[in-house]
């Protein structure tokens, strides 16, 4: 599927800030999945600064902006042939271990419930694959789609005690259960076209991936009960969201934020 | 009764190392000893050196005390720590390169990988990049105590920040403005060099990008730190730059230093702030101390940190059981200095041992630093061994638990003259283009009578440390 | 070097001159206060010292009614009051210390000492200490950090930094205490020129040791006229509003040197000599003294925020 991505997004202020600097994590991932013909991020305004792909296998940039300034603007343009490789992030170069995403971060970790739905996904399961997709299908099951019950710093826990939530929320839990039965988990963030079954989600998405032995880094997408397809897009992965934000940000000064975000992925026709 | 190894009398006969310095104690009557020991109060407080034990409130100038009886290493005795020493930190620094490299001493089943990739000190943002000369940790302190002739064992290594070394240079230099004689009279190396020889080791480690001489600076974390004093008196003594996080900032792909003729760009930083600080938007979005962007600058080879982000994971109490292995992995040598046997209270045979043994033991947490939160089982209370006990067993993965170790002692004054107290010590090694040690290091004291304690913030002490050159 | 060690250098020095001027101040209160003054009763006097010290406001919130011994603890002991000088002296001191490797050791010394001898006064009982020993003793100390600073620093930037504020800071306090007297302290204009409007100029003279200065230079009677030209105009006088402007020129043409490049600060110092240069007294009293003053401490202020912005900030680039 060959897909354009416009993705806009600005950070205003009520008073002018003294400078800005950002990191941005927003450069399409090189796996077998996903082919960039073009990809443009831009900061009005800024300077473009160090740029260097970490251990995760990520793209990162950084960019500043001198004050005085009201509002910075970052832009991403681009093009990118996707295929379905069935969720499985094959052909990624990258050097963490996968042990290393065993670790628990604040918004990840597992309470009795989520637990116990590991541990129920596990015990009749036909392997780690079976396993995964069970653990994936209860979260789904658990966390009904609902916009605007749960915000940026809702822990997997209390996600799944208020049993609604956003992509983010289906991706910590998920995480948050893989890990709690020992399968490294990741948070991934990226970009989704618009289904036709009119499936809910933003265009900007997230999602779950899990290491599974024999297959290596898995996705799996719980808030569209899948595995990423050539629908997806795929950014860049962390422990959680809060790690692995696609655009991180400081501006100094007194004033207070205001963000506004626009993302319009298409289809060409080919 | 323990029998302690005392490092001046083996009984009534004097030690070598120490005979220079009995007829010094001689010719010293109590009255000239607390002169001396007055002026040598008044020097301190006049540089300036103090410590300030964080978050204890009182007085912001205190001292920490000084012995004015020096502690005393022959050549021989050296040779060996200082060989010890320096292996140690090569393996310490080989284990960080392969840990955020391929990470081949865990897929060899070396160390367990929980240990290494489960550990809050490894840093994920520091996996795959290799900092130049693939050295992570440049200022390796390794504290050591002594059993023995002969015996030596390690307590524990700092791989971050390790400080103290000012007391090192200010002891030395008070002792040889108050008793000149004694260093005409005994041959002791000097260590006043490593100023020099710290700026030489930071610049050897300068970023590829660099092409002129390197500038360096040390971030300290600002007036209010208890260890301002120290960075300040480095910064002094290697003519560089002594910077907070709001000196700094990010553009273009380096580290700018704000100066009044404008951005001036920094090469090298001698951090002396955690990780946690260096940079919102790596390690805390929502804090504003640190410098922004200056985990991406590192990472693209802008600038060099020392030591690495993520360098503590070498010098965690559950890895510290695993350095020899380090040392025969990656160098295939047999260590020279050895750990102290370590029981780890997460493993259910380790645990069971501790917990009916507390009373002989000594019980740490694993991440605890100071010497807060231990236990010394023999200079305990019952009631105290049973609260350890409950704290044990609540959460028995952060505690291990090591021998009470006969640390050694050495004469001191004392309110009632000269008596022998518990002495540790810390040399401070240096890992750049070269390894390197000097002939001395920080002699910590316990001077309560019968305290193994030696810590600053627990009434500790410190000495001038002399080896004597051949 | 480093804009924050440059900010801690320059206001070092200023701190420094604030206490020196809120102890003269005090000086001139109670000496004014010792003669019936026509209309007000004293309190007026005192009230007005708060005003020219820009306190008023605090006092007022802290203690409501100005009298005599809660003016003195205010200015002189009250962490509360940022113009107090045992704020001044802290904050200095503070400075001094995050710095304290641009600084020699008998600059240090000279500094701690002070520091350690305020804290001695502070445990004594206010009853046993008169106004006077304490004024007098900041004045003291001051002299002694400042020998300190000129005879064993380097003459490098930072040198000039540290005088670059104590020049600012005095323009600004001349200015203030001068305003003092002529705006605030005599009661109505037909006053001028009488017994109790020399005796204030008198005083004010006291209060900047330069009483027998002046006596020297001009002799004679003591004429309004006669003292704005020796505290404004005379270069003679150390205090005076031009010796304090050249010194801070001079200062800031020492950077310009030193880093090859000048910028508005120093445009902006150069224009306020040269005005003063050209100013006659009765070109002063035409304007009215008042609305002079008020004039040249925005435009010392001008030259501050120059100074900040072009050094202290950390802001700037080499353009």
């Amino acid at each position: 599927m060959l897909l354009t991505v416009q993705h806009k997004t600005i950070y205003r202020y009520d008073m002018p800030m003294r400078s800005a600097v950002q990191s941005l994590r927003l450069f399409p991932s090189r796996f077998e999945g996903q082919h960039v013909l073009s990809w443009q991020v831009e900061v009005a305004n800024g300077l473009r600064g160090a740029s260097f792909r970490d251990g995760a296998g990520d793209k990162v940039e950084g960019w500043s902006v001198r004050g005085p300034l009201n509002e910075v603007v970052v832009t991403v343009e681009g093009q990118v042939e996707t295929a379905d490789l069935a969720g499985v992030l094959r052909g990624h170069r990258e050097m963490i271990a996968p042990e290393a995403y065993l670790r628990d971060t604040a918004a990840t970790e597992a309470d009795h419930a989520l637990r116990q739905i590991g541990a129920d996904a596990l015990a009749g399961s036909g392997g780690a694959l079976d396993a995964a997709h069970r653990m994936a299908a209860a979260i789904a099951e658990a966390i009904a789609y609902r916009p605007g019950v749960t915000h940026a710093h809702t822990t997997a826990a209390e996600a799944l005690a208020l049993a609604e939530g956003v992509c983010q929320d289906h991706a910590h839990a998920l995480i948050a259960t893989a890990r709690a039965q020992g399968i490294p988990a990741r948070y991934v963030s990226g970009y989704l076209y618009a289904s036709e079954d009119g499936t809910p989600h933003e265009a900007a998405h997230a999602w779950a991936e899990l290491y599974l032995d024999g297959l290596g880094w898995v996705g799996f997408d719980p808030a569209n009960r899948c595995c990423p397809d050539e629908r997806y897009i795929r950014l860049g992965s962390g422990m959680d969201a809060r790690d692995a934000a696609p655009i991180r940000g400081i501006a100094l000064g007194a004033g207070q934020e205001n963000l506004d975000v626009t993302v319009a992925l298409a289809a060409v026709q080919q | 009764m323990t029998q302690y190894f005392n490092e001046m009398y083996e009984g009534d006969a004097v030690r070598a190392p120490y005979a220079g310095l009995e007829s010094w104690i001689r010719s010293m009557p109590a009255e000239l000893r607390q002169m001396k020991q007055a002026e040598a109060e008044a020097l301190f407080r006049r540089i300036g050196i103090t410590f300030a034990v964080y978050g204890e409130g009182g007085d912001p100038d205190r001292l920490i005390p000084f012995d004015m009886f020096p502690r005393v290493f022959a050549q021989d005795e050296w040779r060996k720590l200082d060989r010890g020493v320096k292996q140690r930190a090569r393996a310490l620094n080989a284990f960080l390169r392969d840990v955020y490299g391929r990470g081949e001493i865990v897929r060899a089943g070396r160390i367990p990988a929980r240990l290494v990739y489960q550990n809050e000190a490894y840093e994920h943002a520091v996996s795959g990049f290799t900092p130049p000369r693939g050295i992570y940790s440049h200022i390796v302190g390794v504290d050591l105590v002594r059993t023995g002739p002969d015996e030596f064992f390690v307590l524990e290594d700092n791989c971050r920040t390790p400080s103290g070394v000012s007391y090192m240079l200010e002891n030395r230099e008070i002792m040889m403005r108050m008793f000149p004689q004694l260093f005409r009279e005994n041959r002791i190396a000097p260590v006043d060099g490593y100023a020099e020889l710290l700026r030489r080791t930071l610049a050897s480690v300068a970023p590829e990008k660099c092409d002129r001489a390197p500038t360096i600076a040390i971030l300290t974390p600002g007036h209010f730190n208890s260890a301002y004093y120290e960075h300040s008196f480095l910064a002094d003594l290697m003519g560089v730059e002594l910077v907070e996080a709001a000196d700094l900032f990010v553009e273009g792909g380096f580290v700018w230093m704000r100066t009044t003729e404008g951005p001036k760009k920094l090469d090298v930083i001698y951090r002396r702030i955690d990780d946690a600080f260096l940079d919102p938007l790596c390690f805390r979005p929502d804090s504003m101390l640190g410098v922004p962007g200056l985990m991406d600058v590192y990472r693209s080879g802008g600038v060099t940190i020392a030591s690495a982000p993520g360098a503590g994971v070498a010098d965690d109490k559950a890895i510290y059981t695993f350095v020899p292995e380090m040392v025969r992995f990656y160098l295939d040598e047999e260590p020279i200095l050895q750990n102290v046997p370590t029981w780890q209270c997460g493993k259910a045979d380790d645990l069971k041992y501790v917990l009916d043994n507390l009373g002989e033991l000594v019980v740490k947490e694993v991440h605890g630093s100071g010497g807060y939160g231990m236990l010394v089982g023999p200079k305990s209370t019952k009631d105290q061994i049973e609260a350890f006990r409950a704290k044990i067993e609540m959460d028995p993965d952060n505690y291990i638990a090591q021998p009470t170790l006969a640390l050694s002692t050495t004469p001191t004054f004392v309110e009632e003259g000269i008596a022998p107290r518990h002495v540790d010590l810390r040399p401070y090694c240096l890992v750049g283009e070269q390894v390197s040690l000097v002939p001395g290091g920080l002699t910590r004291v316990a001077l309560t009578e019968g305290s193994l304690v030696v810590n600053s913030s627990q009434g500790g002490g410190v000495k001038d440390t002399w080896v004597l050159a051949e | 070097m480093l804009s924050r060690t440059a900010d801690n250098l320059f206001w070092i020095a200023r701190y420094l001159e604030r206490a020196e001027t809120t102890a003269r101040l005090l000086e001139v209160g109670a000496r004014i206060a010792l003669i019936p003054s026509a209309g007000h009763g004293y309190r007026s006097e005192w009230e007005s010292l708060l005003h020219a010290s820009g306190t008023a406001d605090g006092f007022k919130a802290k203690y409501g009614d100005p009298v005599q011994r809660n003016i003195e603890s205010y200015m002189f002991f009250d962490r509360d009051n940022p113009s107090s000088v045992v704020s001044c002296l802290e904050r200095a001191r503070e400075n001094a210390r995050i710095v304290r490797t641009a600084l020699t050791g008998q600059v240090w010394d000279a500094l701690n000492t002070a520091y350690q001898e305020l804290r001695a006064l502070e445990r004594k009982p206010r009853s046993e200490i008169e106004l006077t020993e304490l004024t007098e003793w900041v004045v003291r100390q001051t002299a002694m950090v400042r020998g300190a600073m000129d005879s064993t620093l380097l003459r490098n930037d930072g040198y000039h930094f540290l005088n670059l504020g104590s020049a600012l800071e005095r323009a600004d306090n001349t200015a203030r205490l001068i305003d003092v007297k002529y705006f605030v302290l005599l009661p109505s204009v037909d006053l001028v020129g009488s017994e109790l409007d020399n005796y204030q100029w008198q005083t004010l003279l006291r209060a900047l040791s330069a009483h027998r200065a002046f006596h020297w230079a001009y002799g004679g009677e003591i004429t309004a006229a006669k003292i704005a030209d020796f505290l404004i105009l005379n270069r003679q006088s150390p205090r005076s509003l031009i010796a304090s402007a050249e010194a801070a020129m001079a200062h800031l043409d020492a950077l310009g040197r030193i880093y090859h490049h000048s910028g508005p600060a120093q445009r902006r110092a150069r224009a306020i000599v040269g005005d003063l240069a050209e100013t006659r007294v009765s070109d002063i009293f035409n304007e009215g003294l008042h609305e002079f003053l008020t004039r040249f401490i925005r435009e010392v202020g001008v030259v501050s925020s120059f100074v900040h912005d072009g050094y202290l900030s950390g802001e700037a680039r080499c353009s």
